[in-house]
């Protein structure tokens, strides 16, 4: 008896909640539909029509045809692709350490009380806000082969007699690179890891400390473990940003020298844009897609694992 | 931070020599470190800035200190402002910044707000589809998009950009929004629906005031990203009048192997500013944005 009278308010109710949750439905596509088109129209296609491309013999200004996968054949056998293939995933594997510990020390640093906290922390994100071709062009004049100031200093302070072709060599010339990311991506980690610690309760601090947990402990059980979300997120954003940069790479080097440091961005770019073979440059552009995807799925399944 | 700091038991009068350990520790563990961070983060807009206020004959001798300016002149400054388009170029990316922001704006807001808080089928697969868009970056696509660009006839035309920086932008703002949405509590929106609100009201008047400070930081990353965006501007703005900063700089200041240092660091300085000002003011609300997003996402 009971049920049926629930059984049968119920029904009524679901009345209205059906049709509200049609309504509910025809709104949510139509706010959903400008995000929608604008991702569809210049992410969708051009994607789709990237890999076209990249099986096509087209050129600037030349509508090609179908040629099958020549394109990626012909990448195997170069060496330059080979060489920005493997400098763009040391590239980003070795940053992406430098950063991840640096943020964190950036991080750990910018929680503690101490004098013109907002002036410091303002100071610290600098390197990220500002127009990394910018801030590329001030490490260039740094980095100069005759008027390097890095290098004056080097000098001056009786570490080196000659200094260091920073950007000349083919070693230097690709640690360079590696020093401007680290310079310019530590503080989005930092300001990032300083958010998280900000909103971990004081409380499980203190109970670490009465049981008598040495700060190393406190930080491996308690700050770690609690920064993972934002962990996820940081290293999702940064490796896909690393991945596929191409400002600094192209402002700092441009592949010099000798073509020994370039990244497949600025490789796609000169054979595609310098060069005019659109097709090539699509085809070693969308080798990123495959490495880009297999990396965030490892980070996804690295940090979502439940503890 | 105020409150853990009133939350620690007060000491009375610890001994003299314990509070000059106490500050000697803190001196190694914070105040040397935090100098060091601030010196290296902030010595490249040092050099910049010295090296725009210094004569050419000043700049290329060797045997002077190159740390400090002798005779600081502002002649690289008014050869940027006379002798090239710089000028042109900061009213360009204010309009391809300002405009690209407001769209992507506008479609996150209503995106994140339609994938948060309202029912229907396939609303996950969606979400999940514009966070995929992320593995496609401007790398990925520049070489189709010059196609595409081509065929709408766009190129060098404000709209080549303001259309293609929200592709980078709608992902990660809609996703910051949506975590900002889902703090916002129920009840609120529901007591307006039950004042005879419409949905459409209750996002406007309720929901969307609320979200002020996400939407604030979603804004200043998208502003950021555009102001300072270099690929497709490179390929899609070929004409000097059109150009943004980054392109006019990279492509007019530096001729062949010939470098303008004093012209490039005034510029690369005064290139700095629009951001730099944006962000002294509402850091705040960058971080708070940041956590909400990462946390509640």
């Amino acid at each position: 008896m009971a049920t049926t009278t629930r059984r049968a308010a119920l029904g009524r109710l679901a009345g209205p909640r059906v049709r509200l949750f049609q309504r509910e439905a025809r709104l949510g596509y139509l706010l959903l539909a400008p995000a929608l088109l604008l991702l569809l129209v210049f992410v969708a296609y051009p994607f789709l029509f990237g890999i076209w491309l990249s099986v096509t013999n087209s050129q600037i200004g030349v509508n090609g045809h179908f040629i099958g996968l020549g394109n990626f054949d012909f990448e195997r056998g170069d060496t330059v692709f080979i060489q920005s293939f493997v400098n763009t995933i040391s590239y980003t594997a070795i940053t992406t350490v430098f950063k991840l510990f640096l943020g964190m020390v950036m991080a750990l640093l910018l929680n503690q009380v101490f004098p013109a906290q907002r002036f410091f922390r303002a100071a610290l994100l600098l390197p990220w806000i500002i127009p990394s071709v910018l801030s590329t062009l001030a490490w260039r004049w740094m980095f100069d082969p005759t008027f390097s100031v890095v290098n004056w200093v080097v000098i001056h302070g009786h570490l080196s007699a000659t200094g260091v072709d920073w950007l000349g060599k083919t070693t230097t010339a690709l640690t360079s690179l590696m020093i401007v990311n680290v310079w310019r991506g530590t503080p989005f980690y930092g300001i990032a890891f300083l958010a998280g610690l900000q909103t971990i309760p004081q409380d499980l601090y203190e109970a670490a400390r009465v049981d008598g947990a040495s700060r190393w402990q406190q930080f491996r059980s308690i700050t770690v473990p609690m920064l993972r979300p934002v962990l996820l997120v940081v290293l999702l954003l940064s490796t896909i940003l690393t991945f596929g940069d191409f400002t600094l790479p192209y402002v700092l080097t441009n592949g010099a020298p000798f073509n020994s440091t370039h990244v497949l961005s600025t490789w796609a770019f000169a054979i595609g844009v310098g060069g005019g073979y659109i097709s090539i440059g699509a085809a070693i552009s969308l080798v990123l897609f495959p490495l880009l995807s297999a990396i965030v799925f490892g980070v996804m399944v690295v940090l979502r694992r439940p503890e | 931070m105020a409150a853990t700091r009133a939350a620690r038991p007060v000491r009375f009068g610890p001994p003299r020599r314990q509070v000059g350990e106490r500050f000697r520790g803190r001196l190694f563990r914070v105040y040397i470190p935090v100098a060091v961070f601030t010196f290296i983060t902030l010595f490249p807009f040092y050099w910049m800035a010295i090296t725009s206020i210094k004569s050419n004959s000043e700049l290329l001798d060797h045997t002077k200190n190159p740390l400090f300016v002798l005779q600081p002149n502002l002649q690289n400054y008014a050869d940027l402002f006379t002798k090239t388009n710089f000028i042109r170029w900061t009213i360009n990316s204010a309009v391809v910044a300002l405009a690209s922001t407001s769209v992507s704006l506008v479609c996150s807001i209503l995106a994140g707000y339609s994938l948060a808080r309202l029912r229907y089928r396939g609303a996950n697969a969606i979400g999940w589809g514009v966070f995929v868009t992320y593995l496609v970056p401007p790398t990925l696509l520049f070489l189709p998009m010059a196609f595409v660009i081509a065929q709408l006839h766009l190129f060098n035309n404000y709209l080549s950009l303001i259309l293609t920086y929200p592709t980078f932008l709608i992902p990660f703002c809609t996703w910051l929004l949506m975590g900002y949405f889902r703090g916002i509590p129920r009840e609120l929106e529901e007591a307006a629906l039950v004042d005879g609100a419409s949905r459409v009201q209750a996002m406007l008047r309720v929901v969307i005031p609320l979200a002020l400070p996400g939407i604030l930081s979603a804004g200043m990353f998208a502003f950021t990203l555009s102001w300072g965006e270099f690929l497709y501007a490179l390929v899609f703005m070929n004409d000097t009048v059109v150009k943004t900063v980054p392109v006019g700089v990279v492509n007019e200041l530096i001729k062949g192997d010939e470098f303008f240092w004093g012209e490039l660091m005034a510029a690369a300085l005064l290139g700095s500013v629009p951001v730099a000002i944006l962000y002294s003011f509402f850091v705040d609300y960058f971080v708070a944005g940041m956590t909400a997003g990462a946390v509640k996402g």
